[in-house]
């Protein structure tokens, strides 16, 4: 009886052994997905990365916000003052290094540059026709998000064509400003040289819009006279022109003018709540920004952010278009009709961003109050020029000829006088003239910390401390509290 | 001696044809000595057996009545073996199988007695839960187990518990394995479970649990179903109850006088016009008055027990449905429960033990939880405003866009699911010898859980994020669905269908030694297979006809083309693969010692590390067994001690690979062109969390009747799994991208458990007995990932600070935030403060200065502290049980204190209402130092603080109950053995400060969102009658 025992032991035991062997059956592999490791092996994979990449320029209407609250040009408005509590802080300029809004522009980017930098990665690993432009518009939009990364917070750690592992992040480093300006023009220009001037496609990143980019960062930087050749390139080659109603520039049915230089492109047929902004298919802004419990003709209902102040309105030359086309003066616009809206907790001006705003017939299919498939303008052919007239004005020699030809086109559509200033008086008429074309566009605030006149136009700027925003704590913590913060946070 | 026997039997039974037979006659009788109809006694090592009759009689015959050894075993019973020794007429007892020292239990793939057992366990017998009517078996745990903490996650029908055993270890899934006869049974699904199935509950707490290896780290609950007994009639049992459910607890909130009042002051403060010119309102709406309501619940259940000689059997039903004390029928949950247990021995050597359990649940639920649930819609909103308008609409509540009219929200919430869950076995038992049994199973869960969503078009005010509706008119919103194409986005439905599967084969080996009589080897060896499954498909479909449930289904859509309809599904599958070995020791009475090695391999991980091996090893000695133990007032002592390592291996499948699967969309041509991203990244490297437990304990029985069970444990938890914040140049913050899942940081719990036990002495018509329990805890982060100092949890407010933390040298998810020290009284106050803290104005909360700079700083974390955490540090559990005559009386009580909790159901905006707190707020200099100002300024009172926290501990009276058993005499004609009829109370008093509704707070969300206070739905208070037969 012991040795049967035994014997069915030895023979129980070795089967558990060979079964212990049969490890196949714990290979399970995901249905339905692709794996990154081995992605990049067909044409389309490289297509569809490239679309990832591009995904991240969504986050825009961050920029819009910020830039305009920031700025003297708007209040952060909404529900109260403890709703997007960031942005009061931001207008108030008492933000500080923990602040949701700031943090999600610090992560937005850097997801929007990982994602391009994964396909460059491995732009090496097939060849197809067609892969040099997927290249450049990737190059491209590495470019742009390093640019809205140093615009925001100066020096950034500079990541190319990888992927950092968890364990790497503790030893990397800020990057001089200077050096991720070198990677940023060599990018651009990189994609500049590939593509075309116009693309069929509807979005895609032209020459144009590399050109033009490359144009700001070298105006950013004060490097006048080789912005002023590659912005003349622009308007000299490239097939823009300014379209004759201003009025009509932000809505949904005259995207893609002749105007356009580099949108970003939304859609309405997602909708999405409020729950995961960034990963929305429409564009937050003008739900954001549209009057709160409106009841009317013409627009939609809205959460009264990103309010215009008193001040822009009235800084308006008289008869000036631009002023009922950026805002929108509520109380004049009713009138006596019976039109209901509510003023939100968090403040009140009284005027609306009238250029992105919900407008009926431009709502998100499934949410009423929030998306809007209105594209963001980020560069306009008349952001071009008044680019292009400040770097030929304040180049060393200065062409204050031409610089004066290119402002006055933009002012002669919107029929205002002509100027004939030249110098540093020519210098802030170009600046103004950004106020009054760009206002409500989420320019105001990094213009006015570019030009030196941030102190005087915000209140509560502190020179030395709110050209830059504080990188957020959190990250300072998380890559092993290394960083020495900006200035005076 | 028994060696000597045993050859004995042997030389008997080769002899057995050649020598006169000799009658041996005997009854068998229980512990009470009550004979036992149908036990089987037979002569050891042959077929020569009988069954007793109705007195408990037999009669044999054998061949040498000196040397023969009969055994006997019952159902329900402990088997025996006796030596005849030539004895003609023996009577022998056996003793019940039920749970108590002594006897058996189950301890994974096989069985040992308490006193042979080496590991820290809890039995819970199967009626004491049945007795406290709580729908839920977690939640009927609840104090009744030492180490064992339970927290009511909500306290909707059908809503969910936690389960923590010793602790937290982890911040991600911190639930114990559960086991039903065997069957892994999720904790989720537990509400499946009914509690009158339920023969007895054992808690493996610390590392014997081992013998389930990578899962076992959160320790493991062994449920065992009922059976029946062989040669007994069947026996039915009818139990039905009734309950009346309400609110236990109001929150004190403004009326509508003091509401216009404050909120006037508010905006006055704010520099803003005056809401109210008149603030003579009155008392108001009582929204919470509308809100809750008194709700049924009732229970039948039967069961029909009974066997054969070789066949045993259990079947149950029953039927249990309870509405909400918020929505009613609109948060109603119904079960149906059905269950076979069937044994039956297939020849001598072989049996066969089948389970089968099938649940069919309904469940309709409320948003519950933060922004946009009922109860914080309820709390919010205006007391000013009606519940409707004089023309019969809801008022619209128009000042705060995110809170709607909960009484609308509840009429037009139509949200259900559907569960149909089969769970079972079939297991044949081999005995290759009488040592040597070889036992294979294939176990079954298999759940299809189905949703339904209805959203009529609604309009609940202008600018309401939850309007369906275009107007209040309920006219659809038009959609532009292609250039040109508009389209009605009219009333919706969202359905789903989820199936999962589990399949679980195991065959294993049990095998006994005797040695001497005195070496009592136990092993055991086997090997498990299993896989799990799942898939699920939904959809939403527009445009569902005349704007009514009725035709609420996919296939009723209107909308052209089918457009507007969303799609999605998902498949997962994961498996295990494990072989196991366990050596129990004895030596004679006084020693025992366990050896188990486990090793597991798991698809949830990396090839990398893909199998791990879990041992454990455990010994007792019965110090009162000693020759040198004299001291009578105790009857039995043992000293036990463990150590063991185990996993958890409860992360997301495929962690380890770095997916395409994040969201890379974008528009070109106005159209959404889908792209990839990457989701999760990879850690190729993922392994399981390691659990280092020790255990060190002592079981007394003293002074006749008092029992006592100390457990003083250290478990560490090391490579702790979790998706930290990671920096975001990693560039995880994508849409749909996320961090990658890593092994970092370690987390202590250390603890002392005492379960103390008396039964009374038995007296003529009394009996009493009683229980008390209690634990200390102290759980402690030890170590964060390199150049981590902490992980951020969950925040306060809406979109507002991080609140809660992973840090070292903290509890998990302790609460982090600035320490208040009063109330600036006045502007010479401010300027006069050596700490400058900007922004203060007069009427501001004061903060205090934790790192002594001069100043508050708001951007870091400098000046933050520690206000708390919501782990216990001590709970206690009280029992008690009496009878006099025909009456019961029961009392259970739980207890838990030292805990915080966050009040963070207050929408911090200007017109939403607020607590009666606020009544007392500060309007001028020397009004208070306890409550800020309120204006609808940007102030810094908001920021999380210890203005917010409160303290959670509390004493709840869970259940009290007097029942009475009509005499048998009377009811006999009616072939009724027994009947009780009984009123109970559950949940009628808790003694706590804590302001919100109830202070048992679970968690919504994680380990690091425990003891945040979402305005959850709180606990009913059930006033219960209830009857039970027993045929």
């Amino acid at each position: 009886m012991k040795k049967t025992t035994i014997k069915l032991t030895a023979i129980f035991s070795l089967a558990i052994l060979l079964f212990a062997g049969c490890q196949k059956f714990l290979d399970v592999n995901p249905l339905y997905t692709q794996d990154a490791e081995n992605y990049f092996e067909t044409p389309v994979d490289y297509e569809r990365a490239l679309t990832g990449a591009y995904d991240l320029l969504q986050s825009s209407f961050i920029t819009v916000w910020i830039g305009e609250i920031a700025s003297d040009n708007a209040i952060a408005g909404g529900e109260s003052v403890t709703d997007t509590e960031g942005l009061h802080e931001i207008e108030n300029m008492s933000h500080d290094a923990v602040n949701n809004e700031i943090r999600n522009v610090f992560r937005w980017n850097y997801a929007g540059i990982t994602r391009a930098n994964y396909l460059l990665e491995n732009k090496n690993k097939i060849d197809f026709e067609g892969k040099d432009k997927i290249i450049a518009q990737a190059e491209f939009l590495r470019g742009y998000y390093y640019f809205e990364l140093v615009k925001y917070f100066g020096d950034v750690p500079l990541v190319v064509d990888k992927r950092l592992g968890a364990d790497e992040v503790t030893a990397i480093e800020r990057t001089p400003k200077a050096e991720v300006y070198v990677q940023i023009e060599k990018d651009l220009r990189s994609a500049a040289t590939i593509l075309d001037w116009t693309n069929p496609q509807k979005g895609r990143i032209t020459k144009g819009a590399c050109l033009s980019m490359l144009g700001k960062v070298l105006l950013y930087q004060n490097k006048f006279g080789e912005a002023a050749i590659v912005l003349d390139q622009v308007i000299e080659e490239g097939p823009y022109a300014l379209i004759d109603d201003y009025t009509k520039l932000f809505s949904v049915a005259n995207e893609g003018n002749s105007e356009t230089v580099f949108d970003v492109q939304y859609s309405g047929a997602e909708g999405g709540g409020y729950g995961c902004l960034i990963c929305l298919e429409g564009n937050a802004a003008p739900g954001f920004h549209g009057i709160r419990q409106y009841n009317g003709p013409v627009y939609g209902d809205g959460n009264s952010y990103n309010l215009p102040t008193e001040k822009l309105f009235n800084s308006f030359a008289a008869g000036d278009v631009r002023r009922d086309a950026s805002v929108l003066d509520i109380d004049a616009f009713i009138g006596s009709r019976d039109i209901t809206y509510a003023e939100g907790g968090g403040g009140h001006t009284g005027y609306y961003n009238n250029k992105y705003i919900k407008r009926i017939g431009e709502i998100g299919l499934p949410d009423n109050d929030l998306t809007s498939p209105v594209n963001y303008r980020v560069i306009r052919y008349a952001d071009v020029l008044l680019m292009a007239a400040e770097a030929h004005n304040r180049n060393i020699p200065a062409n204050d000829g031409k610089a004066l030809g290119y402002l006055n086109e933009v002012r002669d559509r919107v029929n205002m006088p002509t100027i004939t200033s030249g110098g540093s008086q020519l210098t802030d008429d170009i600046w103004l003239e950004r106020k009054y074309e760009l206002s409500g566009e989420g320019h105001r605030f990094f213009d006015l910390v570019r030009t030196g006149k941030a102190a005087t136009e915000i209140t509560g700027f502190q020179t030395g401390k709110n050209e830059l925003f504080p990188i957020p704590q959190v990250e300072i913590d998380l890559t092993g509290g290394n960083w020495k913060q900006n200035p005076n946070y | 001696m028994i060696k000597h026997l045993f050859t004995l039997v042997l030389v008997a039974s080769i002899c057995t044809l050649s020598v006169a037979q000799t009658t041996i006659s005997g009854t068998v009788k229980d512990s009470l000595n009550q004979p036992i109809v149908g036990a089987a006694v037979v002569v050891k090592g042959t077929n020569n057996g009988k069954i007793t009759d109705p007195k408990g009689a037999f009669s044999l015959q054998v061949a040498d009545a000196s040397s023969t050894v009969l055994k006997v075993t019952y159902s329900g019973f402990k088997n025996k073996e006796i030596a005849v020794l030539g004895r003609k007429n023996i009577t022998i007892q056996l003793s019940e199988n039920s749970v108590g020292i002594g006897e058996v239990m189950v301890v994974g793939y096989g069985t040992a007695t308490k006193k042979e057992f080496t590991g820290a366990s809890t039995q819970v017998d199967g009626k004491d839960l049945e007795k406290l009517n709580i729908p839920r078996v977690d939640q009927a745990l609840q104090g009744k187990v030492a180490g064992v903490a339970i927290n009511t996650n909500s306290g909707s029908p059908g809503g969910g518990a936690s389960i923590r055993i010793r602790g937290l270890s982890t911040f991600g899934d911190n639930d114990p394995l559960i086991l039903v006869d065997g069957v892994v049974y999720d904790s989720e699904g537990l509400n499946a479970l009914n509690p009158n199935d339920i023969e007895s509950i054992n808690v493996l707490k610390d590392a014997t649990a081992g013998i389930y290896g990578v899962r076992a780290a959160n320790g493991v609950i062994l449920i065992t179903t009922k059976q029946g007994r062989a040669n007994t009639k069947p026996k039915i049992e009818y139990s039905t109850y009734f309950g009346m459910q309400q609110s236990a607890k109001r929150l004190s909130l403004l009326n509508a006088n003091e509401y216009a009042v404050i909120k006037n002051e508010t905006f006055a403060n704010g520099g803003d016009a005056l809401p109210f010119s008149n603030t003579q309102l009155g008392e108001g709406t009582d929204w919470q008055d509308a809100v809750f309501q008194n709700a049924n619940m009732s229970s039948h259940n039967i069961t029909i027990s009974g066997g054969s000689e070789k066949t045993t059997y259990s079947i149950g039903g029953s039927y249990f449905t309870q509405d909400g004390i918020v929505g009613g029928d609109k948060a109603n949950f119904t079960r149906l429960n059905a269950r076979v247990n069937l044994n039956t021995e297939m020849s001598d050597r072989l049996r066969l033990s089948s389970v089968f359990l099938y649940t069919n649940e309904e469940r309709s639920a409320l948003p519950e939880n933060g922004i946009g649930s009922v109860l914080y819609n309820t709390i919010n909103a205006f007391p000013t405003d009606p519940v409707q308008e004089t023309n019969g609409t809801y008022s619209y509540l128009e000042e705060v866009s995110d809170i709607i009219n909960p009484i609308a929200q509840i009429k037009n919430t139509y949200n259900t699911s559907y569960v149909d869950k089969f769970v079972g076995k079939e297991e044949l038992a081999f005995d290759i010898t009488d040592n040597l049994t070889f036992t294979n199973r294939f176990n079954y869960n298999f759940a299809l859980v189905d949703q339904k969503a209805f959203s009529p078009l609604t309009w609940y005010g202008p600018g309401k994020a939850q309007n369906t509706a275009l107007n209040a008119d309920l006219d659809p919103t038009q959609v532009e669905i292609a250039p040109g194409t508009l389209i009605d986005r009219g009333a919706s439905v969202y359905e789903a269908r989820a199936t999962y599967a589990d399949l679980n084969f195991e065959s294993f080996i049990n095998h006994e030694y005797n040695f001497r009589n005195i070496h009592n080897l136990k092993t055991t060896a086997g090997v498990s297979v299993f896989s799990r499954n799942g898939q699920g498909l939904g959809g939403t479909a527009f445009n569902i006809p005349n704007n009514s449930l009725e035709y609420a289904d996919i296939s009723a859509n209107l909308a052209p083309g089918g457009f507007l309809n969303n799609t999605n599904s998902f498949q997962f599958q994961e498996r295990l693969l494990s072989t196991f070995v366990r050596a129990q020791y004895r030596y004679g009475t006084k020693y025992n010692g366990s050896l188990i090695v486990r090793r597991d391999g798991s698809s949830k991980f990396g090839p990398n590390s893909r199998y791990g091996i879990f041992p454990t090893v455990s010994g007792s000695w019965m110090l009162s067994e000693e020759d040198f133990f004299k001291w009578d007032k105790i009857s039995y002592l043992k000293l036990r001690m463990s150590y063991g390592v185990s996993g958890n291996d409860q992360i997301p499948n495929f962690a380890y690979r770095g997916l395409l699967n994040g969201e890379g969309d974008y528009v070109f041509d106005d159209v959404i062109i889908k792209g990839t991203a990457i989701g999760r990244a990879a850690n190729p490297d993922l392994k399981w969390e390691t659990t280092r437990q020790f255990n060190l304990g002592t079981d007394v029985k003293l002074f006749k009747g008092l029992d006592v069970t100390i457990n003083y444990f250290i478990k560490n938890t090391r490579d702790l799994l979790f998706q930290p914040n990671v920096s975001a140049v990693l560039g995880t913050a994508g849409p749909g991208s996320y961090p990658p899942i890593i092994n970092a940081g370690d987390v202590s719990n250390r603890g002392v458990e005492l379960e103390l036990g008396y039964v009374g002495k038995k007296r003529k018509d009394f009996n009493w007995s009683t229980s008390f329990n209690t634990t200390y805890l102290k759980n402690e982060v030890v170590k964060t990932p390199d150049g981590v100092d902490f992980l951020p949890g969950a925040s306060f407010g809406v979109g507002g600070n991080i609140a809660t933390r992973f840090q070292e040298g903290h509890a998990i998810g302790y609460f982090i935030g600035y320490e208040t020290n009063g109330v600036f009284q006045n502007q010479a106050e401010i300027d006069n403060s050596p700490v400058v803290q900007e922004g203060a104005e007069p009427g501001d909360l004061r903060f205090v200065d934790q790192n002594g700079d001069g100043k508050i700083s708001f951007s870091d974390d400098t000046d933050q502290k520690e206000l708390g955490n919501a782990i216990p540090t001590f709970t206690f559990g009280y029992n008690l049980n009496m009878d006099y005559k025909g009456f019961d009386f029961s009392a259970n009580l739980y207890s838990a204190i030292g805990q915080e909790i966050i009040r963070n159901y207050e929408r911090q905006q200007p017109f939403a209402n607020q607590l009666s707190y606020t009544i007392d707020r500060w309007t001028g200099p020397n009004s208070t130092n306890e409550n800020p100002r309120l204006t609808t300024d940007l102030t810094r009172n908001n920021v999380f603080s210890d203005y917010y926290v409160e303290s959670g501990s509390f004493l709840r009276l869970r259940n009290i109950q007097l029942g009475y058993t009509l005499p048998t005499k009377l009811l006999s004609r009616f072939k009724v053995s027994s009947t009780r009829i009984y009123i109970a109370a559950n949940n009628l008093v808790t003694i706590t400060n804590y302001q919100g509704y109830d202070p048992d707070v679970g968690s919504f969300g994680g380990a690091l969102a425990a003891g945040i206070d979402y305005g959850f739905y709180p606990q009913a208070r059930t006033i219960m009658t209830g009857l039970s037969i027993k045929f």
